[in-house]
Parts: structure tokens; sequence; C-alpha cells
């Protein structure tokens, strides 16, 4: 299966790369543009046909390496690869 | 006193901290690459400056988790000494050896510059050549060095006196002048719950040499010569 995992900032987590594209966005005209923050997004592909185990994986490898859970939190979405 | 440096592919102040540590010993320390999972007798374990793994994913993550960090965690849970400097810092937390975040620097630059810090412990292993309050200057190399940690940790760290250095300006004014990289509460190190996990942004290794302008950080190694058997 594959996952599509999207790592963000904690509200309250102080996010300046997120800060600095808001200010070129509004540089650009973007004036509405407010908030921005900044993540990341992976995919990874598991080898494994039951969703709950393929579930169960995916947070394992989010708690231990893909986010650092003091910081951000993780969302992910699972679908037949 | 056996020492040993741990290095990691992009570990870059290795020989810098081997250095300090055979000035400071008399003994070159044990050079030990991170796959290795075997690790030599150590009264000290370094881990250096540098970029691991190019800091993919965070700075730190990916060399959190090499083999030769699951034996420095279990000697270090078993009160071995360990010194984390930098990106060695970067490591501790990312082990959770040391609570906290290392976060992109405020200012979005790399910075590379002396900066001054304030000694916030002068009774531990590794700082007890200092005297409490003393200014000493130490340079920083880094962009991912801005201390996180919740206000209850923060609280907790400064309540337990587990603060081992602040930023502060040349006058030893801790304010968000002094500050480089938007620290929290201007932390530049900290020490685990025993004291013994060090882990800092700045370098004391690389004003250890009179060779180099400077020697505030050699008090650090002949604290732990002294301290150590």
């Amino acid at each position: 299966m594959k996952a599509r995992i999207t790592i963000t900032l904690k509200q309250g987590v102080l996010d300046p790369q997120g800060k600095a594209i808001e200010g070129a966005l509004h540089a650009l005209g973007f004036g509405s543009v407010g908030n921005v923050r900044q993540g990341k997004y992976i995919e990874v592909e598991v080898d494994e046909s039951d969703p709950a185990k393929a579930r169960a994986a995916v947070e394992r490898m989010c708690d231990q390496l893909l986010a650092n859970t003091i910081i951000e939190n993780y969302a992910y979405e699972l679908e037949a690869a | 006193m056996k020492t040993s440096v741990i290095v990691f592919p992009g570990s870059n102040c290795d020989r810098d901290a081997a250095v300090a540590l055979e000035a400071a010993t008399g003994h070159p320390p044990a050079m030990v690459w991170h796959g290795d999972a075997e690790l030599p007798n150590s009264d000290l374990i370094v881990l250096p400056g540098g970029f691991s793994y190019g800091d993919y994913l965070r700075s730190g993550a990916m060399a959190a988790h090499s083999p030769v960090m699951r034996e420095v965690v279990k000697r270090a849970k078993g009160g071995t000494p360990v010194l984390g400097i930098c990106n060695g810092f970067q490591v501790l937390t990312e082990a959770r050896l040391l609570p906290g975040v290392l976060m992109r620097n405020a200012t979005l630059k790399f910075i590379c510059k002396d900066v001054y810090l304030k000694v916030e412990r002068s009774d531990s292993m590794f700082t007890h050549r200092y005297v409490l309050g003393e200014v000493v200057r130490f340079p920083v190399a880094h962009k991912d060095g801005s201390y996180f940690a919740d206000e209850d940790t923060l609280d907790r760290l400064e309540g337990e006196g587990r603060v081992a250095f602040r930023y502060c300006e040349a006058s030893g004014a801790v304010t968000e002048v002094g500050n480089p990289n938007g620290s929290s509460r201007n932390i530049a190190g900290i020490y685990n719950e025993t004291g013994t996990v060090l882990g800092l942004m700045p370098h004391p290794e690389r004003l250890a040499d009179p060779a180099l302008s400077g020697t505030d950080g050699a008090k650090m190694f002949a604290s732990l010569v002294e301290a150590l058997p």
C-alpha cells in the first residue's frame, strides 16, 4: 500500500521559513495571504495488504523517525499501491 | 582516560575534537565509525559537529538511529559521560538523551562567528574549571541551532539547574542582542538529569589552542580530564 504522509509544525512552534515565504508572497502582490506554515510531504510504499497492519507500520515510522513529535504533527492517507 | 569520537558520514569536526582531546588527555581518542555496532570502553564519548547524513529530514535525525548510537544511548543511560557538540547536540536531542529540539535559526541564516556564553554551572564534570557566571568566547557554525522546548520543559530545565550555557553579550548580559539564533531563553547548552550528558551548539574544541586565537574551550577538556579516571 502507499502512504502519503504530511508532517506539519505544531501550533505555537515558530516557523521562520513559513514567515519568509509569507513575506515573499506579499512581495508578489498576494496581499490577502497570512499565517503561512511550511511542512513536509513524504510518500512510502509498504509491502502490506492489510490496511490495519500498514497503518500500524506507518505510525511507528512517523513516531520513530519521520516526524519529531516534540514539534511536529503528522497525518497520512493510505491507498492501494 | 579513554575517549571515543563517533564519526558519522558528514561529520566535519571529528578531527578538531580528536586534537583537543589528545591535547588534554595525552592520548588520541578512538575514532568510531557510525556503522560499527561495537564501541570501545570509554570514559568519555564525544559526538562531533558536522552535517551527519547531509542534515536530511532533520539535523541529527538519521544519525540518532545509526548502529553505533544504540550503544551510545545504552552507555549514556549507564552513566558514561557524553559530550555532543553542534551536530552532536542535535543527535542527542533526536536520540532523546536530551530534551527539546534544535530548529532553524530565527534569522534563517547560517551563522559562523564567535559568540559569548555565560557559564551557568561551574560544578559539573564538564565545567568545574570555569567560574560560575564567567563569560567565555566559543565559535558557533550552524543553521539549525535555535533551541526549542515547551514552556514546562524549559521551566523544569531551569528548576533542575540543567542549563549549562546561555548566549550573552560580551558584558555577560543575557539579552536578545546576545542571542544569535533565537534559542528559547538564550539556551546554548543543557545537561541530562544526571549531569553526565552535555549538549551544546557552540564549539569548545575550536578555541582550545593558543594558535587559534583563544583557549576558552580548553577548560572544558581540562575539567573532564580532572573529573574522570
